[in-house]
């Protein structure tokens, strides 16, 4: 048995594939239109699923009646989802479904669903504490310290008090999947983050055999943390496929449903105070934070976020039940929602002793983790520079006499981001090709270009020399798609499985050479003698020379021994520069700074596209996002993208990415990038604001509404 | 409700007019009976399916849909072009995006009925062969995609963008291409795209 083999990332000076910018593999299938998403398939026989949804936030179905549409032409199956007796506890819960040749008869038939509820009190408002009632439940006080002495005692206190409400992910793709079930066999097509456990989900509801579900996905449209699981649609999809008598069913959320029940991020609200000397030096930090996900109620966000070791604290945390569809995982949970309350209560600090935010964040980054202490130094520095701090910023309010005033403002953000498990097979064919296979998916984070790049440069091929195979469970067994582990996984298997692969050809070919399997190595197609290029033979014909039998050779992945090849922690600081027109309320972007810490980029222009999108859905969330809920009907007011709004590309400023790409960052192996840039938006736009406008504006979104109250000096 | 009651009680002078009697498509037996049906207002086809003649891309493509199905639906549904996308159905995102007589239309909002006898340009209908239009093919060089499930409706609007405003500005493009959204926040690179989609399209290599 051979050594240990080397695993290691080559060098940075020696990579010849690993840290270039290629352009995304599966870019011209997509700007062409010729992807195909889940949504897109349309098999032979296809039956439509449209699924009926309860218009009551809280509600008990007395009664439920499908007969008319089951016995409408074209309608293949019936399925109830939600029988006589069940409690619905938000809107847009799912009642029934049903099958049909057509859309349209599909519509038509679940009017004809004849429902009858008993309609039941609710709550679906969450930005009001005092009005939730029974609904809240305090989770207790967390005492650090000793925050009574240290308030009386400070030579400055500030208070305020910030929300940022319940946002939804809203995929372009919505929720659902194509699924055929015919006797003891099930196809599945489901937009998923989560192609290898999907079928270990699903199965145990149809009691099928996992081994006998086959889950396929090429292409995902968009996920951000809310598409983990089967959810009711895949079993749904599956019973309605089963009475159609085997038919293939597509069964995919009409927007409005998707924007009710598919996927939102919880809210936050507190009221903090913050004690501190008038060096700027946090003493003592107290907050009443309350938040909702929904039915479930809602979990504290880490507060104080990131200077978790301020000495002295009290935080009450209460959780508020509501009857709204439940929250989901959402692009770094609960980072949001403490970045903005952190930041926003210690530039508000800054702003009551008259400092400079920058030295206030430099000073109190001393309570951030030990080890990252440095790093953000670094980059607060680096983000000063970046977006003019020195000349731009000004003191808070003092941003001149015109109509229109500028304001820069600051974020911080802390992720983890290590190597999920994954598992990998490379595989060297006689005639040269090589096939990498791994049960994960490309969320349009660019797994499948990375994967490639990795096993190009490992193998010393050309990029187009490697085929890549991901998306089916036959493949095999990654992870989800989530906490930014995709990057660091799939490119530790890989690397190992075609190093594991390489030594098998070398073996062989260390033979023909004359040579010793370790004294080889692969290079620009070529596998050569170190040191010896006269020794050398093209890929080709070292492959050739394993006669009939193809290597196969695995790689795994384990987050517990990422063995040096990935880790996690990515810090990151953001600064916003905005004007806002006092009169119309009208926030808009000029430059957004994102500094971001990483480790060893792979792709610097995929990487970039990361931080830029990250970005770009902050924005949208920090200026336009909310679920807007109506008390009286208990319904979303806004479940659609005309009043849901996002982001345009006119909404968003310029954006400037600084990836600190540096030897000793590359030394630390490979962090996920999903998240990390995608936390501090709404603190640094909202600090931004306040700078500009000389009042805090308490509430996220930044709407023209909430600008105008908080200038007014009312609630909004 | 009431209209399906009588899946055979549709408006035949409609249906004829909405489909024009050269398609080939009407029975004779509707011909017979279309007598006996009541008076109906001018242009009322359906509520049943009518067979109708799309030209997309140039070709001409019959299929059978309700008056009700969208152009978007009939593409996707019933024809198996899905380069368009299904997003918010109500042409807000621009998902759905084709050209429509030369116009940048959402296909959510245009009937498959309303559609006919004008040249439909899809994402389809874009690349030559093998090669990518200068439009998709700047996407890709500026990395204008993530998940990608909007960006047939960005290159579509796009190329629509560049056909009436031949030299953009970046100021331009940033209004130009307004009526489309993104989740994953591709805008930095769909930006770049369409400037230089531009430059190159005004090179008549391709355009």
């Amino acid at each position: 048995m051979a050594n240990t083999p080397d695993y290691n990332w080559p060098p940075m000076d020696k990579r010849r594939v690993i840290g270039k910018p290629y352009k995304r593999l599966d870019g011209p299938s997509k700007a062409s239109g010729r992807a195909k998403y889940c949504s897109d398939l349309k098999p032979r026989d296809l039956l439509f699923g449209v699924y009926l949804t309860s218009p009551h936030a809280h509600a008990r179905i007395t009664s439920i009646d499908t007969s008319a549409a089951e016995k409408t032409a074209g309608v293949k199956a019936v399925h109830v989802v939600s029988p006589a007796g069940t409690e619905i506890q938000w809107a847009g819960t799912e009642i029934a479904a049903v099958a049909a040749t057509t859309e349209e008869i599909g519509r038509d038939a679940v009017r004809k669903i004849k429902v009858e509820y008993e309609v039941l009190p609710h709550l679906v408002k969450d930005d009001d504490l005092s009005k939730a009632g029974t609904r809240a439940k305090a989770a207790g006080e967390k005492l650090v310290g000793d925050p009574d002495k240290a308030f009386q005692e400070a030579e400055a206190v500030s208070e305020g008090q910030y929300g940022i409400p319940v946002v939804t992910h809203c995929c372009l793709e919505t929720h659902g999947q194509v699924i055929q079930w015919q006797g003891d066999q099930i196809h599945v097509f489901p937009s998923t983050q989560d192609v290898t456990h999907y079928a270990g989900s699903l199965g145990p509801n149809l009691k099928v055999p996992i081994a006998n579900i086959h889950v396929r996905q090429d292409n995902i449209g968009g996920g951000f943390g809310s598409k983990f699981a089967p959810d009711s649609w895949g079993q749904v999809g599956a019973f309605l496929s089963q009475k159609a008598g085997g038919r293939p069913v597509k069964l995919f959320l009409d927007r409005a449903t998707e924007q009710m029940i598919a996927g939102n991020r919880p809210s936050t609200y507190a009221k903090i105070k913050i004690a501190g000397k008038k060096d700027g030096t946090v003493t003592a930090w107290q907050s009443e934070s309350w938040a909702t996900g929904g039915f479930t109620g809602g979990g504290s966000p880490p507060l104080p976020y990131i200077i978790d070791t301020i000495p002295n604290q009290r935080l009450h945390h209460t959780s508020v039940s509501v009857n709204a569809g439940p929250n989901r995982a959402w692009r770094a949970p609960n980072n949001q929602q403490a970045s903005y309350l952190t930041c926003s209560a210690l530039e508000d600090f800054a702003a009551k002793i008259g400092m400079d935010p920058m030295e206030v964040f430099q000073k109190n980054v001393a309570y951030a983790p030990s080890a990252r202490v440095e790093t953000y130094r670094y980059q607060l520095q680096k983000a000063a520079e970046m977006a003019d701090w020195n000349k731009l910023w000004h003191p808070r309010g003092q941003g001149g006499s015109g109509v229109v005033k500028r304001g820069l403002g600051l974020g911080f953000s802390a992720w983890g981001g290590g190597g999920h498990q994954s598992q990998c097979r490379t595989t060297i064919n006689p005639d040269g090709s090589v096939l990498v296979e791994i049960g994960t998916q490309d969320l349009g984070t660019g797994t499948r270009t990375i994967i490639t790049q990795v096993a190009a440069e490992t193998l010393g091929l050309a990029m187009g020399g490697i085929k890549l195979m991901i998306g089916s469970n036959d493949l095999p067994p990654d992870s989800a798609s989530g906490g930014s582990t995709t990057v660091g996984g799939v490119s530790s298997s890989t690397r190992k499985a075609a190093v594991n692969a390489l030594a098998k050809l070398f073996e062989v070919a260390a033979r023909a050479l004359g040579a010793q399997p370790e004294q080889l190595e692969a290079v620009d197609g070529h596998i050569r003698v170190k040191d010896n290029p006269s020794k050398t033979l093209t890929w080709q014909a070292a492959c050739r020379k394993l006669g009939t039998t193809k290597i196969s050779e695995m790689g795994e992945n384990n987050p517990r021994n990422p063995g040096g090849l990935n880790t996690s922690g990515a810090a990151g600081i953001q600064v916003a520069d905005v004007s806002v027109d006092t009169e119309t309320g009208l926030v808009k972007m000029n430059r957004y700074v994102a500094v971001q810490d990483c480790g060893m980029i792979i792709n610097p222009r995929l990487a970039e596209s990361v931080v830029y999108g990250a970005v770009i859905m902050g924005i949208s969330t920090a200026l336009f996002e909310e679920r807007v809920m109506d008390g009286q009907t208990g319904r979303m007011l806004n479940p659609d993208m005309e009043f849901y709004k996002l982001a345009g590309i006119d909404d968003i400023g310029e954006i400037i990415v600084h990836l600190d790409i540096r030897p000793e960052n590359d030394k630390r192996g490979i962090v996920g990038l999903g998240e990390p840039p995608a936390i501090a938006i709404c603190a640094a736009v909202g600090n931004a604001v306040a700078n500009a406008i000389g009042v805090r504006v308490p509430n996220i979104p930044m709407t023209p509404d909430h600008v105008l109250a908080a200038l007014e000096g009312r609630n909004a | 409700m009431s209209s399906r009651k009588d899946p055979a009680g549709f408006s035949r002078r409609g249906f004829i007019r909405g489909v024009g009697l050269g398609s080939g498509a009407v029975g004779t037996g509707l011909l017979e009976r279309e007598a006996a049906a009541a008076p109906a207002p001018a242009n009322v086809a359906g509520p049943g399916p009518v067979a109708i003649t799309l030209t997309i891309n140039g070709k001409p493509l019959n299929v059978t849909v309700e008056p009700r199905v969208t152009l978007l639906d009939a593409m996707r549904n019933y024809l198996d072009l899905t380069g368009a996308k299904r997003v918010c159905d109500r042409g807000t995102c621009g998902a759905c995006t084709v050209i429509l007589a030369g116009k940048t239309v959402y296909s959510c909002s245009v009937l498959a009925i309303d559609a006919q006898g004008k040249n439909i340009e899809t994402i389809e209908g874009l690349a030559t062969g093998n090669n990518l239009h200068p439009v998709s093919a700047a996407f890709v060089n500026h990395d204008g995609q993530q998940c990608g499930y909007c960006t047939s409706g960005f290159v579509m609007a796009a190329k629509g963008f560049i056909d009436t405003h031949p030299n953009p500005t970046l100021e331009d493009v940033k209004h130009g291409l307004g009526g489309n959204l993104c989740r994953c926040g591709t805008y930095m690179g769909i930006r770049q795209a369409v400037v230089e989609a531009a430059k190159e399209m005004k090179g008549g290599k391709n355009g």
